[in-house]
């Protein structure tokens, strides 16, 4: 069955090919059947390939296949090769069954779109680029990958091409991530020629060997590819086009930037975790940024008014949780974070999209409200997914996972106090917003009809999804609530475990706290925003808490900063050097020759006279010269 | 024998396209495009063969040497190994798809037309398997006149400017270029008692450093106007922009790599030396080259002359990755010759496509067009994106390779230039959302890319995705070419050094040091 | 024979040369620039003959008589030239005849 990987990355290609190439005489169904069969298959595949690997593990627990040489150059050999081990089977499991759903849904979401094809296209060629992503066994096709799904992120963020304003949002999402993949490029150049090699596996060995923990080289090369990765995964300071990312179709939103592509930098963290290992003060630098933009995001998600953008900021905010389990080298919980995380973000986003699809494109949550009657699934699919975000306990997944990040963010070797207190005030904020939005957009009186109800394709990824986000976390249970551990067991594979150092006591204490919290924050919603409403708009009007509200809202000024520093030199540099002042030089050259043709040109006047006054001069100055020497 | 055909093949092609032209357009460009297949067929036939003639280090395919004027060593002897190869190809399918595209935007003096695309071409070839220096400045002023009679006659609006223009900066470079080779025939002379031109016995003359390094600026200043690198590019947007589309391909495709190529074959071979101390200032101007088009780009309204700049920031990759001089990074830039003119080409084609429909490349008039000729957008968005060097198309392989062999060599060099793969981003993207995606601002009624167009683009898409992933075969070609390169260069090398006597000691070690990591490299 | 000293002769020939010259330079008819041209021509026969005369030699009268050919000679063509020229333009004036815009 694994002989069958390729064709895992391999068929959603192919399904881009045949959309790509003859998407526009297809009819609207035959591109569904394509566009969403592709990816069913390798959906398929993988769980068939899943059973198998985990069935008889093969020897050492990976599993690499090459399908041809891409360059030869000076010992630089990279192949096109795939290699399957825990990590990438679990990120592959989840990467093609989510996308599957998605697809499933945007088959009806996207019905009477102009650009239906176009939207397959694009949705194969990222699943497909994903996949390569992932199952790379070098960095240079990692890179490959890594790209591949930025294009397909700019390709959809700006589906809608009409709006100036996507595609600001898609360039900007290329732009800004394209800053964090220059970095990530000199880190392969880095490890490349210290190393020798791309190889991931062969480079983790090298680096082990060669590389003192703590020295100059790994410090340099690890801090490099996280800078890839918060450009990718929309970490501090490269979180700013996640937000505007959401222009773009909702069931993109829910693949590419919640579910798949923005969790890629926690993977290549994961990937790399010796190298990272061997850098300790980047690693330390990974739960910093993981800590503060959870908090940063989880602030600014409170202020939002666009359903969409409360979504972004929070997987921004749960993707800072990823960071911080990786900062804290706990590899399994960060993975465990981002399987269940997927699960139930994506489903609040295809929720999302079902009322914006029913509300004719209403973003604003303010004019939606009471539509737990009007949509009876999606209430319900859309509160589980609700509760699992907001951690509530022992029912949700999200409660497991979540959970075992705070306790390894508390007992790790390299945890604290402080990140494990971010962590918690990061879960109150999490679950304020979120029941603020569920209170708003479902509770509370109608202000919009729906007009169009969902059908069984978009209702079916919402059911299944939401079964995921209340099964999915029995899989890791902690170690004082019966102690499953098949998770992080299959992921010790791949990943190394960790110890925590505090005992039995201290992680009851910790877990009713998180509990008494996530509760919290879903009580002061109601508060706030369904039992008093004036309450919070009467705290927003102060004037310190308009500020606040500003500052949040705009997502802590970064936009501003950076068009201020960045944005704005370079198109003023671009604007007075558009006719490139080097240029001046030669056409001062030229201007010179020409001033003095036209002085030297007025003695060619024509006149007689002037000439023979000129032979006589001439004639008296040789003369002259020729006496008085 | 097979080499000359390289030459008079286009050559014949051109006078009877230019005959028969008078009576019929269409025959003269069937004549054209023949020719250009036969040479493309010989090429590939070539490509197959064994590397067999072995006239120095490396692998040459064929070898053609007669004498010319020997009074004065000028000999008639053209040479290809795997580089050359490689450019000839490039030459013969991009001089193919330049007429495939002027079908019908050329309408005036047809013949006239192919007499000169097809002059220029020959030139070109003659470049790029000339072995004797004063064969070589024949040619390589030999494609000038003709390109000043495409840019002048067939061209825009400013065609007149733009055309004396380019002729002034190629042809002053030119004269400074005799002036070299003039100079290290006499040095050589001198030395040996020998006159000739022939490049592989002039390959380590010994000069004292001074001479050496005048008479290689002399070659330096020649290449880096036509590759161009700042602060010579100038005459590079006004050409490329006012020249009709197939001139803008030849020229973006073509002229600009026989400057790389001119770098790579005779200016490091010949002065080596001289060529490592110039190494940093000409990395510098490479990476300044990246970034400053590359604003410049960005800066631009004219859709053209946007694509032209591009160019600029382009060959910077060139000349860092030629100055590297290591595998990797020469490997890279023969790719990046390859793809750029390939990548840049078809996004001239497409300028000049655009052009034709609606008669302005005015971006501020453009938008929103993606609607009504969704193929041509969708087309732009890929060599947009080959641009931007997007893993998976060639130009990605050739920025990585350049940039991971000058890393070896300056870390921070290639840190700026990898700066300029986000500004690469920026002017790509732009070109895609100015002239596609947006707010229409006109109801366009224009037809989309007709079935002669797309099969170009076809052909054009299809090689910059297998370079992009399986560039192996180009690769193989090159090594043997660019190891013999870098052997010429580093075996005389070790004599020049002890001849320029103590006050290079320093030099001479740190070349030692790099000849044996290079060594090591190769084992 | 009264011999006249050298130096009379040329500076007469100069003076002569002078007024010719002046005349070119200063006078816009066409007629009378070339009849200074002809004193000019005169005035540097004279000094032939005042030269051939103080070394005893016939050179100076055989250049005069050279001279007088070729005056001869220009003055034809130079008339034939002014009748065009008045015939085209109207005028006599040499400096209206410029038709470079220097």
């Amino acid at each position: 069955m694994l002989e069958l990987l390729w064709l895992i990355p391999c068929l959603p290609f192919a399904g881009f090919l045949v959309l790509a190439l003859a998407g526009k005489r297809l009819e609207g169904r035959a591109v569904a059947l394509v566009g969403v069969g592709s990816v069913a298959l390798s959906a398929i595949l993988s769980v068939m390939v899943a059973v198998d690997f985990m069935s008889a593990p093969p020897p050492g627990h990976f599993y690499t296949q090459t399908l041809w040489q891409w360059l030869d150059v000076a010992g630089l050999s990279p192949g096109i090769t795939f290699y399957l081990d825990a990590l990438s089977l679990v990120m592959m499991l989840v990467v093609t069954v989510v996308g599957f759903l998605i697809h499933l849904y945007s088959s009806e979401f996207m019905e009477e779109d102009e650009g239906y094809s176009r939207f397959f296209a694009y949705m194969n060629l990222f699943v497909g680029s994903m996949l390569v992503l992932l199952l790379a066994q070098n960095l240079l096709l990692f890179y490959l990958g890594w790209e591949g799904v930025g294009l397909c992120s700019y390709l959809l963020i700006g589906f809608w091409y009409k709006d100036p304003k996507n595609g600001y949002a898609a360039r900007k999402a290329f732009v800004v991530t394209r800053v964090g993949d220059a970095a990530m490029a000199v880190g392969l150049f880095l490890l490349y020629n210290n190393l020798g090699t791309l190889q991931i596996q062969e480079l983790m060995e090298k680096a082990h060997q060669s590389w003192s923990p703590g020295s100059l080289l790994p410090v340099a090369a690890a801090a490099l590819i996280l800078g890839g990765a918060v450009g990718k995964s929309a970490q501090l300071p490269l979180q700013t086009w996640l937000p505007d990312a959401m222009a773009g179709p909702t069931p993109v939103s829910a693949l590419i930037h919640a579910a798949t592509m923005v969790t890629a930098g926690v993977y290549i963290i994961a990937r790399t975790h010796i190298l990272f290992e061997l850098a300790p003060p980047v690693l330390a630098a990974v739960a910093v940024i993981g800590a503060l933009t959870l908090l940063l995001s989880g602030f600014s998600a409170i202020t939002q008014k666009d359903i969409k953008r409360v979504l972004a900021y929070s997987t921004i905010s749960q993707i800072g949780y990823m960071f911080l389990a990786l900062g804290v080298g706990a590899w399994s919980a960060a993975i465990f974070h981002f399987m269940t995380h997927a699960f139930f973000k994506a489903l609040l986003f295809l929720g999302a999209g079902v009322i914006i699809h029913g509300l004719h494109h209403e973003h604003d949550m303010f004019k939606m409200g009471g539509l737990r009657r009007q949509l009876p699934v999606t209430f319900w699919t859309f509160l589980i997914a609700s509760a699992s975000l907001s951690a509530i306990p022992l029912v949700t997944a999200g409660f497991f996972s979540k959970d075992q990040i705070l306790w390894l963010a508390w007992s790790s070797g390299r945890g604290s106090k402080w990140l494990w207190a971010a962590g918690i005030v990061g879960a109150l904020l999490t679950s304020l917003y979120t029941f603020r939005m569920v209170f708003i957009t479902f509770f509370g009186e109608a202000h919009s009809e729906v007009s169009k109800k969902p059908g069984t394709r978009m209702l079916i990824p919402l059911v299944v999804l939401a079964f995921l986000s209340v099964t999915g976390g029995y899989i890791e249970l902690p170690a004082i609530m019966g102690n499953v551990t098949i998770f992080s067991g299959f992921m010790h594979t791949a990943l190394p475990p960790v110890k925590p150092l505090s005992g039995e006591h201290m992680e009851w204490i910790l877990e009713i706290i998180a509990v008494v919290v996530s509760l919290g924050g879903v009580f002061f919603a109601w508060l706030f925003f369904l039992w008093m409403p004036g309450l919070s708009a009467r705290l927003a009007r102060t004037s310190p808490g308009m500020l606040l509200h500003r500052f949040w809202f705009s997502g802590w000024a970064f936009d501003w900063l950076y068009d201020v520093l960045l944005v704005r030199p370079f198109i003023w540099l671009a604007r007075i050097n558009k006719d490139d002042f080097i240029d001046l030089i030669y056409t001062g050259i030229a201007w010179y020759n020409q001033a003095m043709n036209s002085i030297l040109s007025l003695t060619q006047n024509g006149k007689v006279r002037f000439y023979a006054m000129g032979i006589a001069l001439g004639a008296i100055i040789t003369i002259a010269i020729a006496v008085l020497r | 024998m097979i080499l000359l055909l390289f030459i008079i093949i286009p050559l014949l092609g051109g006078l009877f396209a230019w005959l028969f032209g008078r009576r019929s357009d269409p025959a003269a460009r069937w004549i054209s495009l023949v020719s250009l297949l036969i040479e493309q067929a010989l090429v590939v036939l070539l490509w197959f063969r064994n590397p067999a003639a072995g006239i120095g280090p490396g692998a040459w395919f064929a070898d053609l040497h007669s004498s010319w004027i020997p009074q004065l060593g000028i000999s008639f002897h053209l040479a290809m190994d795997g580089l050359s190869l490689l450019m000839v190809s490039l030459t013969a399918f991009l001089g193919i798809m330049s007429v495939a595209i002027s079908w019908t935007e050329i309408r005036e003096r047809v013949g006239f037309f192919h007499l000169n695309l097809l002059f220029i071409l020959a030139g070109i070839n003659g470049v790029f398997l000339s072995m004797d220096l004063f064969l070589f400045y024949f040619f390589w002023e030999l494609m000038l006149v003709p390109m000043y009679f495409l840019i002048s006659i067939w061209g825009h609006e400013n065609r007149t400017y733009a055309a004396i223009k380019f002729f002034i900066f190629t042809q002053l470079s030119g004269l400074l270029m005799l002036l070299s080779i003039l100079g290290i025939y006499f040095v050589h002379a001198r030395n040996t008692g020998v006159y000739t031109f022939d490049y592989f016995r002039l390959i380590g003359t010994s000069m004292t450093p001074a001479v050496s390094f005048w008479l290689m600026m002399g070659f330096f200043i020649a290449f880096a106007v036509k590759l161009p690198a700042v602060p010579f590019h100038t005459w590079l947007p006004d050409a490329h922009t006012e020249a009709p589309t197939a001139g803008s391909v030849v020229l973006a495709g073509l002229l600009l790599k026989t400057g790389a190529y001119g770098l790579i074959r005779f200016l490091v071979p010949l002065f080596p030396a001289a060529a490592r101390s110039l190494a940093p200032a000409a990395m510098i101007l490479g990476v300044i080259g990246i970034l400053y088009g590359a604003v410049l780009a960005f800066g631009q309204r004219d859709l053209k002359r946007l694509v032209a700049y591009t160019s600029v920031s382009h060959m910077g990759f060139v000349l860092l990755g030629i100055f590297a001089w290591n595998d990797l990074a020469l490997q890279g830039t023969v790719l990046q010759m390859i793809c750029h003119g390939i990548s840049t080409g078809a996004l001239f084609m497409l300028v000049g496509a655009l052009q034709e429909r609606i008669h302005t490349r005015d971006m501020d008039v453009m938008g929103g067009m993606w609607e009504s000729i969704p193929r041509m957008g969708a087309v732009v968005l890929f060599f947009a994106l080959a641009s931007l060097g997007l893993p998976g198309l060639g130009n990605f392989v050739a920025e990585f390779l350049v940039l991971l062999g000058s890393y070896k060599v300056s870390v921070i060099m290639t840190s700026f230039a990898v700066t300029g793969l986000v500004f690469a981003t920026v002017y790509s993207l732009w070109i895609v959302q100015r002239a596609f995606h947006g707010e229409k601002r006109r109801e366009w009624t224009i037809s989309d890319l007709s079935l002669r167009e797309m099969a170009v683009m076809f052909f054009m898409i299809v090689s910059l995705v297998w370079l992009g992933l399986y560039p192996r075969p180009v690769i193989d070609t090159a090594r043997p070419a660019i190891t013999g390169l870098m052997q010429s260069a580093t075996s005389m090398e070790a004599p020049a050094a002890m001849a320029n006597g103590s006050g290079n000691n320093g030099g001479t070690a740190s070349q030692a040091v790099m000849n044996s990591g290079i060594r090591e490299l190769m084992e | 024979m009264i011999s006249i000293p050298m130096e009379y002769g040329l500076t007469l020939a100069g003076i002569l040369f002078a007024f010719g010259l002046a005349g070119v330079l200063m006078r816009r008819n066409v007629i009378f620039i070339l009849m200074s041209i002809e004193i000019m021509l005169n005035a540097a026969g004279l000094a032939f003959v005042v030269a051939g005369s103080k070394w005893h030699q016939a050179d100076g009268q055989i250049m005069f008589i050279f001279i007088l050919t070729m005056a001869a000679a220009e003055v034809s063509v130079g008339l034939a030239l002014v009748l065009r020229f008045y015939h085209r333009f109207k005028t006599l004036d040499a400096d209206e005849a410029s038709r470079m815009r220097g």
